[in-house]
């Protein structure tokens, strides 16, 4: 499916669902009254009994704090800013970031015949097809999108953990970090911090990328696993194992910033709940401004969310995690309701 | 759950995971500071001494007073009363990721029967002496070899040294840039 499909899709669904959509108002604050909530939009206000907080979870785009000592001459765009590589100027670019969107970019730049240089820190490596099938849909038939939020060991670490390296495309390509140093795209370790012009790239590169490499084969062994226990392997192609992954005998551990010209930060994205009133906001976010829920619950009668990273399973990160996660939180929600408060 | 049958490598794992649950809440009492205090002997000996750090919102001290003596070797016309300072970068890189292999072990209820862990670094020593601008003073680079003998697959045994680099103190002051202040006081 293409943006404008997903779009389109959504919009079907509000008019078949016929829910009074509000389109082109932004909520500018909620806050708790006696008996509910009150929310305020650039289009007047609401008062609700219970809310459901679906703001997503990518509203801004995270830049480390350093960012800021990146010389003047060279241009920084956030995959917020970034169209297309027609936009950059003629030169090398640094691509900051080796998740979903990162390797994407970076293919697309290089290919456009500006030289780019990947910053990769940890990130998760998926092949597009394995065995034959789609790999998510061997998440989906195996089960592990199925685990559940109580059962994921490190639930903290697995709603913060990035994008896999995926692509989509109608060839089904692995966009995976040998595949870029295929296309020419220099890997480099982890942006670390700027000093005098130049950027300081991490040396434990290798680490990463041996921790990827041994992350997707317990991905794979899993899979096969599964497969045997359910008697599926003679319907999909012979078990496969993929290369690890190639870094240069000496990666580059800095690199002068007069000498590149745009700074790509592909570095990840975060919710903005600054449109909560201070009380609320003090209540349900965290430090590190996360919405504290117990599967989409908040620790605040009548207020729920929804549309977040392992929210209640390892789906609820991706569209269709929607379907169970908003039954079982609207049961909760009705169940509230019903009590009467 | 932490130690998995009658697997024990002499690591109290869950201290270390209530520790890690605690300080969650109170990032004050996870604010250490180590110490250490060198005094110039003669030439380009020196002698280290280590007692106290400060942690968990208090002086601490160690059990017993540390000592370690550098020097520089024979075949750089000195005294040879210890090793290198730039060994000791080695010697704290190798043991900070041996107990870290030895803690993840534990954790993943993994038995060990030996460790042992060569480093080498790769050391042009014209930086320092000022022969050529363009070579670095410190390491051009280092190589941890591991060899462990364990109750695991070869994957297992490798996951855990990367989880231990992933962990490890020294693995990041070393590979990552850190802040450093020197002063006259
Ligand atoms: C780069 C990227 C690629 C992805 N690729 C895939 C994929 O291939 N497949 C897949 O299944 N999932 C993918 N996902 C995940 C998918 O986008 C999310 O699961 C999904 O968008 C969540 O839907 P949502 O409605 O909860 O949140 P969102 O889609 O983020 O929608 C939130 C909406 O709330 C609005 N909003 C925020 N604050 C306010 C306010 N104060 N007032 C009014 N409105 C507000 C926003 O403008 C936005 O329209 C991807 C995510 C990213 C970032």
């Amino acid at each position: 499916m293409t943006a404008g499909e997903v779009a389109e899709f959504i919009d079907r669904f509000a008019e078949s669902s016929r829910a009074p959509v509000r389109p082109h108002t932004t909520v500018t604050s909620l806050r708790r009254t006696d008996d509910g909530y009150q929310v305020d939009t650039d289009q007047g206000g609401l008062r609700c009994d219970t809310v459901v907080i679906a703001s997503g979870a990518c509203n801004l785009p995270v830049v480390p704090a350093w960012s800021g000592a990146v010389p003047d001459s060279v241009t920084q765009l956030t995959p917020f800013d970034y169209r297309g590589p027609a936009q950059l100027a003629d030169g090398p670019v640094l691509v900051v970031g080796a998740s979903a969107t990162g390797v994407q970019l970076a293919a697309e730049i290089q290919r456009s015949g500006r030289q780019v240089t990947l910053a990769t820190g940890e990130h998760v490596r998926m092949p597009r097809t394995y065995r034959g099938r789609d790999v998510l849909w061997w998440m989906d038939a195996s089960g592990v999108w199925d685990q559940r939020h109580d059962e994921v060991p490190d639930l903290t670490r697995a709603r913060r953990l990035g994008s896999p390296q995926l692509v989509g495309t109608d060839e089904r390509t692995t966009l995976d970090l040998n595949a870029l140093t295929d296309l020419g795209v220099e890997l480099v370790g982890r942006a670390s911090t700027v000093r005098d012009h130049e950027l300081l790239f991490s040396g434990g590169l290798r680490n990463v990328v041996a921790l990827a490499d041994l992350k997707q084969d317990r991905l794979l062994t899993g899979f096969d696993e599964w497969a045997t226990r359910t008697g599926v392997d003679g319907d999909v192609k012979p078990v496969e194992r993929f290369e690890t992954t190639r870094v240069a005998a000496s990666p580059r551990l800095r690199l002068d910033l007069r000498g590149i010209r745009t700074v790509l930060w592909a570095t990840g994205f975060r919710a903005d709940y600054s449109w909560l009133d201070t009380p609320v906001a003090g209540q349900v976010v965290d430090g590190k401004g996360q919405l504290r829920h117990d599967g989409g619950v908040v620790d605040s009668p009548g207020l729920y969310a929804l549309g977040l990273p392992v929210l209640r399973r390892r789906r609820s990160t991706y569209i269709h995690g929607i379907e169970d996660d908003a039954r079982e939180v609207v049961g909760h929600l009705a169940g509230h309701l019903g009590t009467g408060q | 759950m932490t130690t998995i049958g009658s697997v024990d490598n002499g690591v109290n794992v869950q201290a270390l995971l209530d520790a890690r649950e605690a300080l969650k809440g109170s990032p004050e009492a996870a604010q250490f500071t180590w110490r250490a205090t060198t005094r110039w002997e003669n030439g380009v000996h020196t002698t280290t001494t280590v007692k106290d750090f400060f942690g968990l919102g208090a002086e601490q001290t160690h059990k017993a007073r540390s000592t370690f003596t550098a020097d520089h070797p024979d075949v750089f016309a000195a005294e040879d009363n210890g090793i290198t300072p730039i060994e000791y970068l080695l010697v704290g890189l190798t043991s900070c990721l041996t107990a870290g292999v030895a803690s993840v072990a534990q954790n993943r209820g993994i038995q060990l029967r030996s460790v042992e862990a060569t480093v080498e670094g790769a050391h042009d020593i014209r930086g320092i002496l000022g022969a050529d601008s363009d070579v670095r003073n410190g390491y051009n680079g280092i190589t941890v070899s591991f060899s462990i003998d364990a109750d695991a697959s070869t994957e297992d045994i490798e996951a855990l040294v990367a989880q231990s680099q992933k962990r490890s103190a020294v693995f990041d002051a070393l590979t990552n840039p850190t802040d450093v202040t020197v002063k006259v006081v």
